[in-house]
């Protein structure tokens, strides 16, 4: 088992579910939230070291959650996960301070390339 | 693809309104109608008040130019007939007064006759002879040229006429002195001696002299004649004295004119002056041709005016409806342009919002499979060996193939819809064309295909997008390669279309397609590559070039080839959005 813990983000609960098993089946500890307020209560009661954002989520967007989370936890590095085709909102993220992005659907060995730059870094 | 004859209709109108179809369609029946109507109808117009005054004035003109010829003829008319009048009567007085003065006994002197007819003959212009008759009939004395001593008149109607009215005026006639004369007869009464008569002739070379004072010109005619139609006078035209004249006299008094043909078929003008107290009129003749010249020639300045004014107007109304149909076709084709362009860009513009939506729903679910796929295959792969564990991988490994398959298309559809930031820079569309032919070098040569550059040295560096014009002409170009043969040629050309656009133009003499296919190639998801293609090449090049301020049109004959005709800006814009 890794010595990390990752939290996973996104308000399809099928994807994140199933994208923390596949991560635990690669030895990896996924924490997983459909929505941003348990998503920023879980950094707080969970302390991930990394998380992974979907940026498309009703209520709480992914740039509210990225920002807000900025505000507990700055040095926390967060991967966000666009659903568009576009790179835009990706960009945007990382001006306020996201990891990197990456575009759904994600690939599972490129997921896991970029939680281990993370928590490198 | 089996379509029914009624979908087909709808949608070659349809490839008609966005003109898509190679040459536009104009109805040139609609416009030769209006035409048609646009020329009568303001001929009409101008012709009518045209015609009708020229009608008014015709008619107008000619009366009062009548009048000036009639007016003058009717009073010179009734002025000689008087003046006819008043010689004969001043003539009649003359011998009533010899009479009255001499007994008959001092006339029946053939001395004292002779004495008197000599005093006479001097004072009395024209006189011919004097007679004295008796009761009887008989002529007693006789003074004049002639030997007619002892000639009987008792049976003549004018002796007759004598006797019962005392004075009568003969009719001309010729009688026994061969020449045209009148008798002037009186009867005289004395008490104590039968009632006896007085007959004085008078030659009518005086009646000539007073016709011949009216001043008439050589064409006019001017005559006497009696009720009997016998002329008295000789005419120019119309017979000697005493021949039949040939026209009918109308049998009113005073002076009555009349507008006819004469016996020989010419036009004249004729005046009638009926004598107070003789049976005689005057008759004045005027040909029309010459009577009315003034009105001829007025008349024919009338008609040249009018004609002219008529070729004037039809010249100008034709001049005038062609500039008006042009302006409304010229008006027409640009509105009914716009509204396909319009309607058009809205057809796609809508096309890719829903495109974009529905990338966006499908790519969650996507996501959801490509997960759930990808975790199946971790657990066969991590977990024990089964029976068909080759199978199921097998299986997996296709689904997350067509998920991927699944995530290109969505993501080219949201480039087809995005709005991506452009990028502008100064190029030169010429570099760019090469350019994007390299990445064709390869296909050209194996397939043969001949490329010819028609670029234009002069075409000025402009400022746009350079990834995305290398995308709208691969695009393009890879169209073209697939639509000829191997062999087949491929023309590019440049040029300065004017001051703020260039022109492309790519031609191929490939496959091309109907106007069907034509109309729908710029629509996401219209594709003929069966197996491959996204169809979403085109409308991203669409999109493109809308985007970039420019233009693309496709001409296509199914079996002679396809041309596209790119108009690009060439200073920087402000982007639409």
């Amino acid at each position: 088992m890794s010595n990390f813990k990752v939290l996973l983000v996104d308000d399809e609960s099928e994807f994140v579910s199933t994208l923390a098993e596949r991560l635990f089946l690669r030895g990896i500890e996924a924490k997983t939230a459909n929505d941003g307020e348990s998503a920023i209560r879980m950094v707080m009661e969970e302390k991930p070291d990394v998380v992974v954002l979907d940026i498309k989520m009703p209520g709480m967007s992914g740039i509210d959650v990225l920002k807000e989370m900025k505000k507990t936890e700055p040095q926390l590095p967060i991967i966000l996960l666009t659903g568009h085709g576009s790179t835009k909102e990706g960009m945007e993220g990382m001006k306020f301070g996201a990891f990197d992005y990456l575009m759904k659907p994600v690939d599972i060995k490129e997921l896991i390339t970029k939680i281990q730059e993370a928590i490198k870094s | 693809m089996e379509t029914t004859q009624n979908e087909i209709k709808p949608r070659k109108s349809l490839a008609n309104k966005l003109g898509f179809s190679g040459e536009g369609k104009s109805s040139p029946a609609r416009y030769q109608i209006m035409r048609r109507n646009i020329i009568v109808l303001m001929f009409l117009i101008t012709f009518i008040p045209l015609f009708s005054m020229a009608i008014i004035n015709y008619f107008q003109y000619r009366a009062s130019i009548k009048q000036e010829v009639i007016t003058p003829l009717r009073l010179m008319s009734h002025k000689t007939a008087h003046s006819i009048e008043l010689y004969l009567e001043e003539r009649l007085s003359i011998i009533r007064a010899l009479g009255a003065s001499y007994s008959f006994n001092e006339l029946s002197d053939q001395k004292k006759l002779n004495r008197l007819y000599r005093i006479f003959k001097k004072e009395l212009d024209g006189l011919v002879d004097f007679g004295i008759i008796d009761k009887n009939g008989n002529q007693v004395a006789y003074a004049g040229p002639y030997i007619l001593i002892g000639k009987n008149y008792a049976k003549q109607s004018w002796f007759h006429e004598v006797s019962i009215r005392g004075i009568y005026i003969s009719d001309v006639f010729m009688g026994y002195r061969e020449f045209p004369h009148i008798a002037i007869a009186v009867q005289n009464f004395e008490t104590d001696v039968q009632d006896w008569f007085l007959r004085a002739t008078i030659d009518t070379k005086k009646l000539d002299e007073i016709i011949n004072a009216m001043g008439l010109t050589p064409e006019d005619d001017a005559f006497l004649v009696n009720k009997e139609g016998m002329l008295q006078t000789s005419s120019k035209f119309y017979g000697k004295v005493l021949e039949k004249y040939p026209l009918e006299i109308p049998s009113t008094l005073g002076t009555s004119i009349q507008e006819k043909k004469d016996h020989q078929g010419k036009d004249v003008i004729l005046s009638y002056t009926s004598f107070l107290h003789r049976d005689f009129f005057l008759v004045v003749v005027k040909p029309s041709r010459t009577a009315m010249k003034s009105w001829n020639v007025l008349s024919m300045k009338m008609l040249l005016i009018f004609a002219g004014s008529v070729i004037l107007i039809f010249i100008s109304v034709l001049k005038t409806s062609n500039f008006l149909i042009k302006r409304i076709k010229d008006s027409d084709e640009k509105r009914e342009t716009a509204f396909r362009e319009l309607e058009n860009s809205q057809k796609l513009s809508s096309i890719g919002r829903l495109a974009a939506g529905v990338a966006h729903e499908i790519n969650n679910p996507m996501a959801i499979i490509n997960q759930k796929a990808g975790l199946m295959k971790d657990l066969i792969e991590l977990g024990a060996d089964f029976a068909e564990k080759d199978r199921f991988l097998g299986l997996t490994d296709s689904i997350l193939q067509s998920v991927e398959r699944c995530k290109k298309i969505t993501h080219r559809l949201l480039g087809f819809a995005r709005r991506m930031e452009v990028l502008y820079e100064k190029l030169d569309l010429n570099d760019l064309i090469v350019e994007v032919l390299g990445f064709m070098e390869k296909e050209a040569l194996m397939r043969k295909v001949n490329i010819e550059l028609n670029l234009a040295e002069d075409l000025p560096n402009i400022s746009s997008d350079v990834g995305q014009l290398e995308q709208v002409f691969l695009n393009i170009i890879s169209n073209s390669f697939a639509a000829v043969e191997d062999g087949g040629h491929l023309k590019i050309t440049s040029w300065d279309e004017d001051k703020d656009r260039v022109g492309v133009s790519i031609e191929d003499d490939g496959c091309g397609m109907n106007e069907e296919t034509l109309s729908h190639i710029f629509e996401p998801f219209f594709t003929t590559k069966t197996g491959y293609g996204t169809g979403l090449g085109l409308p991203i090049t669409y999109g493109i070039i809308k985007k970039l301020g420019g233009t693309i049109e496709a001409k296509s004959r199914e079996d002679a080839g396809t041309a596209f005709t790119i108009h690009l800006k060439k200073n920087k814009f402000e982007s639409e959005e």
